[in-house]
């Protein structure tokens, strides 16, 4: 499948401010079923750092501007082709020991009602794989958190989603990671895109999942809140811990003053 | 209290060798010249301003630690072999950090079990991958030691982020110098006042890939308000180089700049005493402000050294400790010269029952505190603390490891009567850049308390300046 993908990013100042830097994983990662034919991340008056991969295998690249009287614009637009893998993240360089993702992170520690979402979806799977285990936290997951944009924020923590009892993209993808801890998973967050009309229209694409890592396997998507794996409508950019370290811009405005943050993510099948 | 305990200027036969030049000094000194020498030292320090507390322990950033002006002796064979050991450890932890955070070759071959370095907060994913120049992440060994016997030493703990204390060593030889020239005349005391230019060779050793030229060193505080200011002043002053503060430095493109009235200047290595956590908004805590926004790209990217490297804290662990002559077996295929105190790890159920069952024969520590804070000392403890200690063992024992209770060897110390054995420890730094470099000497501690083994200076240590008697 041949996506295109214009990603904006702008925000606005009420005051100049006193410059912009921005760490920027805006580049799809190099594996299996993603083959970029076209890709440009641009920042509109910024110096550009090189880009660089780190250990975990992403393309990171710093952004900087020195002064901004009113507002910076980072614009993603690119082309890639795309390949159903069930899932299955291969081809991919990268050299972060996978138990390294077994320690969790404020937003991703477990609370009671956590344990016992992971209890209760793996009761009846004594002896099963990991393989199927993931699946079936997937689901609960889930089921556990039905997809409602506004119940949680940009800070939600996967305890507070629990909470709240609802979620988006994020709140699944952190709750899993939870989860999949509690059941010896290693597991991450992974940012990306995700076309999700069947005619190809174009529609707001940002998206996030989780990747555990499988024995046998290595590392496979799980997206719970689509409550399946990634194939190839799904763009894979880069991976974290968490929904902060994987962010695909993190930012710090110097000498802040009031910002207003306007995000749309156009994604479109080309028709073959 | 009974002679159990090795005490470094009289053994059984006498007066010991390297304190042969001292023997006359202290028995000679009249009364009132000590106080007024003691007076003098105190001024000196203040007018250096050193009131720092040692190796973060928190406290009264003003308040004076107490100096003790008879000074610590080593003899130049004695120290021969503490060097070897030091630097051996040094290299090994190097080793150790350059692996795990590449292939991992020790957890692969089960020396070292893979949760307790993947899962160790302090392995920072991040730089997972990365190769710092030269493969080297610790910079400052600061190697705890302590002495047991006239040829027994035990490595306390390690330190590989930014040990704190050196200035001390340097200002208690300078104030010692200043009071009594004539004892630097009459003994081959070795000097380690080229530490400063040591370190900034051993900085500029490690420089980027990309520095062309004569390699631009800073020192990052976190400022004014830390415990440990001082010291990043006075050595930023010695090393004749830049301190700055986050403020100070900014990420432009590939490099690191620094503010100056003549525009921005490139920087190639940084000396942070700064945490990991601090350094960089963008990759770690986004709270921080004592940090350079994008300052780990562009170390990422080979555009800056950071010394020491993120993610060096988790070779200093106390749970990684035990390994630590494992890593000096696998690595440099030596035996290690210098001992661990034998350790319980509490997160293992048999070694807990042990360690609960010897409550008031053992040291148990937190496996991340530091300063003797929260720790129990067994021997000293009333049955009360020990009960209380007992019942936050068992709620929480991987937090824990237990030790013996170390007989510290003493060395003479002027007190109230005069003279009196106090119990010491020592701390020496070990440079490690191109190439594995030791002053002769360190940091000694002192219990000033009659009978303490704690030598903290937040528990009443104090500091003392330390001699090794030059090779004839």
């Amino acid at each position: 499948m041949i996506l295109t993908v214009l990603h904006k990013t702008r925000y606005d100042f009420a005051t100049p401010v006193g410059g912009i830097i921005q760490s920027l994983r805006l580049t799809p990662a190099r594996c299996e079923g993603q083959k970029v034919l076209d890709w440009r991340v641009e920042v509109p008056g910024a110096v550009m750092g090189e880009l660089f991969r780190d250990g975990a295998g992403d393309y990171i690249q710093t952004a900087s501007l020195r002064s901004v009287t009113d507002h910076v614009e980072v614009t993603v637009s690119g082309t890639i082709e795309t390949q159903d893998t069930a899932g299955v993240l291969r081809g991919h360089r990268e050299r972060v020991p996978p138990r390294a993702y077994l320690r969790h992170t404020p937003r991703t520690a477990p609370n009671r009602a956590i344990r016992e979402l992971c209890e209760a979806a793996l009761a009846d799977l004594a002896g099963a794989g990991d393989l199927d285990r993931a699946h079936a936290l997937a689901s609960a997951v889930h089921k556990a958190l039905p997809y409602t944009p506004g119940a949680t924020h940009a800070h939600t923590t996967a305890a507070e989603a629990m909470n709240e009892g609802a979620g988006v993209c994020q709140d699944h993808a952190q709750v899993l990671i939870a989860c999949a801890h509690l059941a010896g998973l290693p597991a991450r967050y992974v940012s990306g895109y995700l076309n999700a009309t069947e005619d190809g229209s174009p529609h707001e694409a940002s998206h996030a999942w989780a990747e555990i890592f499988i024995g046998g396997l290595g590392w496979v998507g799980f997206d719970a809140s689509n409550e399946t794996c990634p194939n190839e409508h799904y763009i894979r950019l880069g991976s974290g811990v968490d929904a902060q370290d994987a962010a695909p811009i993190r930012g710090l405005v110097l000498g802040g003053a009031e910002e207003t943050l306007d995000v749309t993510v156009v994604i479109e099948a080309q028709q073959q | 209290m009974a002679e159990t305990y090795f005490n470094e200027m009289y053994d059984a036969n006498g007066l010991r060798a390297p304190y042969r030049g001292l023997e006359g000094w202290y028995q000679d000194m009249p009364t009132e010249f000590r106080a007024f020498k003691q007076a003098e030292a105190e001024e000196l320090f203040r007018r250096f301003g050193i009131t720092f507390a040692v190796y973060g322990e928190g406290g009264d950033p003003d308040r004076l630690i107490p100096f003790d002006m008879f000074p610590r002796v080593f003899a130049a064979d004695e120290w021969r072999r503490l060097e070897r050991g030091i630097k051996q450890r040094a290299r090994a932890l190097n080793a150790f950090l350059s692996d795990v955070y590449d292939r991992g070759e020790i957890i692969r071959a089960g020396r070292i079990p893979a949760d307790l370095v993947y899962r160790n907060e302090a392995y920072e994913i991040a730089v997972s991958g990365f190769r710092p120049p030269l493969g080297i992440y610790s910079h400052i060994v600061g190697i705890d030691l302590v002495r047991t016997g006239a040829d027994q030493f035990y490595v306390l703990e390690d330190n590989c982020r930014t040990p704190s204390g050196v200035s001390y060593m340097l200002e208690n030889r300078e104030v010692m110098m200043r009071m009594f020239p004539h004892l630097f005349q009459e003994n081959r005391v070795a000097p380690v006042d080229n530490y400063a230019r040591l370190l900034k060779r051993t900085m500029a050793s490690v420089a980027p890939a990309k520095c062309d030229r004569d390699p631009n060193i800073v020192i990052l505080t976190p400022g004014h308000f830390n415990s440990a200011y001082y010291e990043h002043s006075f050595l930023a002053d010695l090393m004749g180089v830049e301190l700055v503060e986050g403020q100070d430095l900014f990420v432009e493109g590939d490099f690191c700049w620094m503010r100056t009235t003549e525009g921005p200047k490139k920087v190639d290595v940084i000396y942070r005493r700064i945490d990991d956590a601090f350094l960089d908004p963008l990759c770690f805590r986004p709270d921080s402000a004592l940090g350079v926004p994008g300052l780990m790209n562009v170390y990422r990217s080979g555009g800056v050294t950071i010394c020491s490297a993120p993610g060096a804290g988790v070779a200093d662990d106390k749970a990684i400790y035990t390994f630590v002559p494992e890593m000096v077996r696998f690595y440099l295929g030596e035996a290690p010269i210098l001992e661990n105190v034998p350790t319980w790890q509490c997160a293992r159920p048999d070694e807990l029952k042990y360690v609960q069952e010897n409550l008031s024969d053992l040291v148990v520590k937190e496996v991340h505190g530091s300063g003797g804070y929260g720790m129990l000392v067994g021997p000293k403890a009333d049955k009360a603390t020990i009960e209380t200690f007992a019942a936050k063992l068992a709620e929480n024992p991987s937090n824990y490891i237990a030790q013996p209770t170390l007989a510290l060897s003493t060395c003479p110390t002027f007190v109230e009567e005069g003279i009196a054995p106090r119990h010491v420890d020592l701390r020496p730094y070990c440079l490690v850049g191109r190439d594995v470099e030791l002053v002769p000497g360190g940091l000694t501690r002192v219990a000033l308390t009659e009978g303490s083994l704690v030598v903290n200076s937040s528990q009443g240590g104090g500091v003392k300046d330390t001699w090794v008697i030059a090779e004839e």
